[in-house]
């Protein structure tokens, strides 16, 4: 009875996604002023609708409805309650339907807070999410339906697949969907300026915050999905260019450009049809994400779902919607000219060469990752593209981006005056130099060149972003939210530099048999096999090992990595055992027994690796402190007021 | 031509590879199997023609061999099946069976019907191994060289054209 309620639920909610489509598009088309007021019970309405429906597959999961097919395929009733919970967003049918239900929220966050905006330009947004409300949800009904009965049904399921058994994938897809969808909002918000033919500062001003929370939202998802990869995969990776994490990474850089570029059309009314172009890819690719993973063009460990089928479905609904937006911009975006100029090295040309060096990096990434698919349809035979190719190309367009972020900080708007900052610049790379350099020389002993760049950039991105804002305390001015997020996300990407860096160039790695009581020396860390026990879990059953690690011959910590039978499934699982620290994480593996009771194991010590996910929650934090800034809370008549006079200012000739 | 329609462009010929590979995406594998170049998983799984021996992997250590994944209920195994016999017949590699999720007599009738090409047997009949080897279908092969480091994955039927033209070349490539 409770699936078959949410099914209805769906169903009912996309005809009122439908309406609110074709009332949100057509109202304003018509100046029907009725229409556009009736997008508003459709928006509220799909998100109960939605969120009813989303209760029906928990509850399903919760109560092991065994009947449903997803329950009996993704869920058992072995499995500890969280678990159940998160199984209904684990799979593809439950993911989808958390999508739209994610967008509905989004969607009902957008018509609650924009009563400050003119009321046409709000329902056509609302009207493109509707659109694409429409889309995922004939996409969940037609070929992926959670709701889905066995006849007749099973006596228990099947299980999760016990890699996704844990905490940090429980919470990770959702952060990620909400970053996703969150994009949808500055896609609508580009399709109704499109719509309009009018693109104003104002615009920027409304889309930033939006554009802010989505991003905030997919980098704190990224970095759970690696600090995930990194402890229960078992092998110490964080970052494998995997198809996936690709197709995570690229909406995660052109949203990085939007935000960017957003702030030069917000502040200085310049690279209008660029932003437009930027929020419409950032979307696209976070589309592109969804049908890479789900339509199983693409083989990986993330692709649990496989269906051509459903590949035909999405391809539709990418060229309606991506198809849709980009010839909108054909035929509106020449009309969007921007009047003002800029020097060479002002900030508007550093936050241009940010979204060039972001773009490109998005590209390596894209080209990396669709060459298999090129060369199959061109008949050049299967190939796979990794590490080799992703980690120096990547490289460059990111080196000199983290260069620029430090001289870009310096720089101000529209005029060129890098002169009377050029004692900062310099300044504060010596002091990045001597810090790097005592950091190496010092504790790392080094020789290597990517080492000593990394490090230094970081440091110099550190300090750069602390000089405007502890200028500010020293002549008592305040320091509004929007910076002191920036110097927040700042100082975060250059902790994750320095910790990517360190951790790439410093770590230790040994693969060894050892029997009880021998012991391996990786640096100054010796790691000492004391022997395994059986163990039992709630539905698996382990062998656990005993690892004692000690740091010039001093006691520094124990490591239980183990060995993990699980009973439904019978697979088979390491799950490492960490040893956390701010200096360095120490890691140990448990393998195979290779007899006599010698068993193999991989030993691991990363240092500083604590700080990429710190550098990450900087980030994120940062993101979210931007948000809270005044200037976008601020009544429409005195921003309008603001960005009249602005614009006012604009010299001759645009470059833009 | 106009410079905003740039992006259109790029997006229409992005659809077009899309649609292409999906059309092709059900007759083969795009990616190279994550596999390849991999330690060939380790298994240990009950001997289908010995009553309560056991086919362990790492028996095989040592000797190229071709782990064979096959059903009975697999219509395309029995066209494989000369195929495996007279690789059997050459000599170069040890033919491994995996019997994926099978019912043991019917395998066994199977074998004595139609010649048996295998080495040994194992009866993987939750398909637990096949889910290490990433197997979603019969017939799979994995050739594994003496290192125990899968080299080649073929998924659907093995021919005696592809047999000769890619893997013999990478056994005898190697094994000189």
């Amino acid at each position: 009875m409770i699936p078959e309620i949410g099914q209805y639920a769906m169903i009912l909610a996309l005809l009122l996604a439908a309406s609110q489509a074709f009332f949100g598009i057509a109202g304003p088309w018509k100046g029907q002023q009725r229409w556009m007021a009736a997008v508003y019970p459709a928006v509220a309405g799909q998100f109960v609708l939605l969120a009813l429906a989303f209760g029906c597959l928990i509850w399903s999961f919760v109560h092991n409805d065994f009947s449903v097919r997803m329950v009996a395929g993704h869920s058992n009733s072995a499995l500890p309650v969280y678990y159940r919970v998160a199984a209904a967003w684990g799979n593809h049918e439950g993911s989808l339907l958390f999508w739209v239900f994610v967008l509905s929220i989004w969607t009902l966050a957008v018509a609650s807070f924009s009563n400050t905006l003119p009321k046409a330009f709000v329902a056509r947004v609302l009207g493109v999410l509707g659109i694409i409300s429409v889309g995922f949800l004939l996409f969940s009904l037609a070929t992926s339906n959670p709701f889905e009965r066995l006849q007749p049904g099973l006596p228990d399921g099947v299980d999760l697949n016990p890699v996704l058994q844990d905490f940090g994938l429980t919470i990770h897809p959702p952060m990620l969907y909400v970053g996703y969808v969150g994009f949808s909002v500055a896609f609508a918000f580009a399709c109704a300026a499109m719509l309009e033919g009018k693109l104003d500062q104002v615009w920027a001003r409304w889309t930033r915050p939006w554009t802010t929370v989505a991003w905030m939202f997919l980098t704190t998802g990224i970095a759970l999905g690696s600090w995930w990869a990194y402890y229960e995969l078992g092998w110490g990776g964080y970052w494998a260019w995997d198809p996936v994490e690709n197709s995570i990474l690229m909406p995660w850089l052109l949203g990085t450009a939007l935000i960017h570029s957003l702030a030069v059309t917000d502040k200085r009314g310049l690279f209008k049809s660029w932003t437009l172009l930027l929020a419409i890819m950032a979307f696209s690719f976070c589309l592109l994400a969804t049908f890479m993973v789900r339509s199983g063009v693409l083989v990986s460990v993330h692709s649990f779902a496989a269906d051509p089928a459903r590949g035909i479905f999405i391809l539709a609904f990418l060229v309606l919607t991506i198809g849709g937006a980009l010839t909108l911009y054909v035929w509106r975006a020449p009309m969007l000219r921007s009047s003002a100029g800029f020097d060479l090295v002002s900030r508007e040309s550093f936050l241009l060469f940010n979204n060039i060096l972001l773009v490109i990096a998005t590209a390596v990434v894209f080209g990396g990752t669709m060459a298999p698919f090129f060369a199959d349809v061109l008949g050049l035979g299967t190939m796979s593209v990794g590490a080799p190719y992703f980690n120096p190309t990547f490289m460059l367009p990111v080196l000199p981006l983290l260069a620029l972020v430090s001289v870009g900080t310096f720089s101000r708007w529209k005029r060129g005056a890098l002169g009377e900052s050029r004692t900062r610049i310099l300044g504060s790379l010596a002091l990045a130099v001597v810090l790097g350099l005592a950091l190496i020389v010092g504790i790392y002993g080094d020789r290597s060149l990517l080492g000593p760049i990394g490090v230094v950039l970081a440091l110099w991105i550190v300090v750069t972003s602390l000089v405007d804002p502890l200028d500010r305390l020293r002549r008592g001015i305040t320091i509004p939210a929007s910076v002191l997020g920036m110097t927040l996300a700042h100082i975060g990407l250059g902790v994750v530099t320095l910790g990517i860096t360190t951790m790439e160039t410093r770590m230790i790695e040994r693969d060894v048999a050892l029997a009880p009581g021998q012991q391996i020396e990786l640096g100054r860390y010796a790691f000492r096999f004391e022997g395994v026990e059986d163990v039992d879990g709630p539905n698996y059953a382990a062998t656990r090992a005993r690892v004692v690690v000690t740091h010039d011959g001093k006691p520094e910590t124990v490591l239980f990595p183990e060995r993990r039978n699980y009973l439904v499934q019978q697979q088979a699982l390491a799950e490492a055992s960490l040893g956390v620290g701010w200096k360095r994480d120490l890691l140990a593996t448990l393998g195979e027994e290779v007899g006599k009771g010698a068993w193999s194991f991989r030993f691991q010590v990363r240092p500083l690796m604590r700080y990429v996910w710190f550098g990450a929650a900087l980030m994120s934090l940062g993101g979210f402190l931007a948000t809270l800034d005044r200037r976008y809370r601020r009544r429409k008549e005195a921003a309008d007021e603001r960005a009249a006079a602005i614009s006012g200012e604009s010299l001759q000739g645009g470059r833009a | 031509m106009n410079r905003f329609a740039l992006p259109l462009l790029a997006f229409a010929l992005l659809v077009v590879v899309f649609g292409v590979s999906l059309k092709r995406a059900p007759e083969k594998q795009f990616v190279k199997s994550a596999l390849i170049g991999k330690l060939a998983p380790e298994f240990s799984l009950p001997d289908l023609l010995t009553e309560g021996a056991t086919v362990k992997s790492a028996t095989f250590k040592g000797h190229w061999y071709l782990l064979n994944v096959w059903g009975t209920w697999c219509v395309e195994c029995r066209a494989e099946h000369q195929t495996l016999l007279d690789i059997q017949q050459g000599g170069k590699v040890a033919v491994v069976g995996l019997n994926y999720k099978d019912d043991d007599t019917a395998a066994r009738q199977w074998l004595t019907e139609l010649g048996n090409p295998y080495t040994a047997v194992a009866v993987d009949r939750e398909g637990r191994a096949a889910i290490d080897y990433g197997v979603y279908g019969a017939p799979e092969s994995f050739l594994v060289n003496p290192q125990g480091v899968i080299v080649h994955k073929v998924v659907g039927v093995i021919t005696p054209d592809s047999w000769r033209s890619t893997m013999l070349p990478l056994i005898d490539g190697v094994s000189k």
